[in-house]
């Protein structure tokens, strides 16, 4: 796609005024991971209450792509409950973007996000909850991302 | 088109490259040099004929084919020695690439001649592959790494190195001849003569350097030089370890293997000599062959005309680069202390997302940390993008790049 295409108001919007942009004290889920390739940081805190996100930040450093996937991501998840963000697959977050075509350099930096909740997912269901089974699986999801 | 320097029609005629179009039809504008440069045809030529004609295995058998492998393998190691006026020819070992050169001295070098306490001394704008395999030599020695700090300028803070010195505790520093972020040329001579006074080793990263200054061994004087045959023309996968012989000699093999001994009983060997006790394994024989005639080509030319062709289109582009709104130019200002290699930063256009905008006009930058990531933290960026020039880019190109440059503050509204 042409960067006319990527480049869009709405994704200039998220770069510069990234909603839900900061750190939670004290959350549920911490989770962060890097780009090796092109150094892109993410961290997410998510707190989970009656099986649903109550609340989702993220922090970071990176390009347009990779920091306006992660603010939509945090949106997409406000509120919603385990079962919808064990379910999001990477084609939910490109259609959420709006960006489809992607070379393979630059779908990690759109994945990233996704790659660090999923992350942040499995690490909770496994210490907190002991749900191995499903864990398991995201765990698979989450590295197939790259 | 033509510099006042060197022929550039001619060269560009020289690699097949230059002439493809990218995403449709874009002509090609490569500005990535300092990742790796393109070949010119000689250099594929010489590839292609080795496997066409005579390809086998060198050294040992002594049929016709073998032998004339071997004299071609060995006239590169000829070549090289002469391009870096290097004063014997057993002083010059094969590796793959730079990083496994530095990666012979940590290991076969570092092993033995550093203990625990000791310091290593590196820099703030090495390359990754000039710190991780000190880093390594460090944990298990139970040594410091020391860095020579970056000043504001883009150059190395020499009175760093004197603190170090001092301490007595010294056994290598370890430099890039020319940061491949900054551009910056290192005040080499100066290091080694310091480093001389306290009789402790030197290593240059040379990958940088090599391929556009002349680089003359006999008056740097250093101990140990590293670089690569693919940012010089050359094929990828062949890299120079140059050492003093008297080192070389005292070093344990890094690899052990075939080529290497001079005679294997059931528990124990010889080594062989000199630069065979570092070269294992049936060696990248056409390569190296393809990167005899990547010398002769820049010798062709000349050293001293490439970096007066690259001062050039360095300047035009610093000049046109410095006057844009909201860019941000690291590295040094003067012109005579700094390669053809222009890091730099748009507005908040990060540098991916500047990359893939100028790529659809077909230019090719880096972008990203530049497997520098401490530099990276002492400029406080988490990356840059960076254009590097070498032998066939233009004017023209520098313009078709500024062009594009402006293309994206429109996208982005800046």
């Amino acid at each position: 796609m042409s960067s006319a295409d990527i480049y869009r108001e709405i994704i200039l919007d998220y770069y510069r005024n990234p909603r839900n942009y900061g750190k939670i004290t004290d959350p549920d889920i911490a989770q962060r991971d890097s780009n090796p390739l092109c150094g892109d940081e993410l961290e997410m805190h998510l707190n989970i209450k009656d099986d649903k996100v109550a609340d989702v930040k993220f922090t970071g450093k990176g390009c347009a792509i990779s920091q306006a996937s992660a603010s939509m991501l945090t949106e997409l998840i406000m509120g919603k409950d385990f079962e919808y963000v064990k379910k999001l697959t990477k084609e939910d977050i490109l259609d959420n973007l709006g960006l489809h075509d992607l070379g393979p350099a630059r779908i990690k930096c759109a994945l990233l996000s996704l790659k660090v909740l999923k992350s942040g997912l499995y690490s909770y269901l496994v210490d907190k909850l002991q749900d191995t089974a499903s864990a398991d699986k995201i765990k698979e999801e989450a590295s197939g991302l790259y | 088109m033509q510099t006042s320097f060197i022929n550039i029609e001619n060269i560009r005629n020289d690699f097949p490259i230059l002439k493809r179009k990218v995403h449709k039809d874009k002509p090609l504008v490569y500005l990535d040099n300092a990742a790796t440069t393109q070949k010119p045809i000689q250099v594929i030529d010489a590839i292609s004929n080795y496997y066409l004609t005579y390809n086998s295995n060198i050294h040992r058998a002594v049929h016709e084919l073998a032998e004339e492998a071997t004299l071609a393998y060995e006239a590169t190691r000829d070549k090289v020695a002469k391009f870096i006026n290097a004063k014997n020819r057993e002083e010059i070992v094969f590796v793959r690439g730079t990083t496994e050169a530095i990666n012979l001295v940590a290991y076969a070098w570092g092993r033995q001649n550093v203990n625990k306490d000791d310091i290593i001394v590196t820099t703030e704008y090495e390359h990754h592959s000039n710190i991780v395999p000190w880093q390594l030599l460090a944990k298990e020695k139970g040594a410091k790494l020391e860095y020579i700090g970056v000043g504001d300028n883009g150059e190395l803070i020499l009175d760093h190195l004197d603190k170090y010195l001092q301490t007595g505790k010294v056994k290598i520093v370890a430099f890039s001849q020319m940061s491949n972020v900054l551009g910056t040329i290192t005040n080499s001579e100066e290091i080694v003569k310091r480093c001389k006074k306290y009789g402790v080793r030197v290593l240059i990263d040379g990958a940088q350097s090599v391929p556009h200054l002349k680089v003359d061994l006999q008056k740097l004087d250093c101990d140990f030089f590293a670089f690569s045959a693919h940012k010089m023309l050359g094929p990828t996968g062949v890299g120079i370890l140059w050492a003093r012989k008297e080192l070389l000699q005292d070093m344990v093999p890094f690899n052990g293997g075939g080529d290497m001994i001079r005679e294997v009983h059931k528990y124990e060997t010889t080594w062989n000599d000199l630069p065979y006790k570092f070269e294992a394994g049936t060696p990248n024989i056409a390569d190296v062959i393809g990167f005899a005639a990547a010398i002769d080509y820049l010798d062709r030319i000349g050293m001293d005309k490439v970096r007066e062709h690259e001062m050039e289109l360095t300047k035009y582009a610093l000049d046109k680069l410095s006057q844009m709104k909201g860019i941000i130019l690291y590295g040094p200002k003067d012109i005579t202390k700094r390669g053809g290699v222009i890091s730099f930063n748009l507005g908040d256009i990060h540098p991916h997302d500047l990359a893939t905008i100028i790529d659809e006009d077909g230019i090719a930058i880096r972008s990203g940390h530049h497997c520098a990531q401490v530099l990276m933290e002492r400029l406080d960026v988490s990356a840059t993008s960076r254009a590097s020039f070498y032998i066939y880019n233009t004017k023209e190109e520098v313009d078709v790049f500024i062009k594009s440059l402006n293309r994206a503050k429109e996208l982005f509204k800046i």
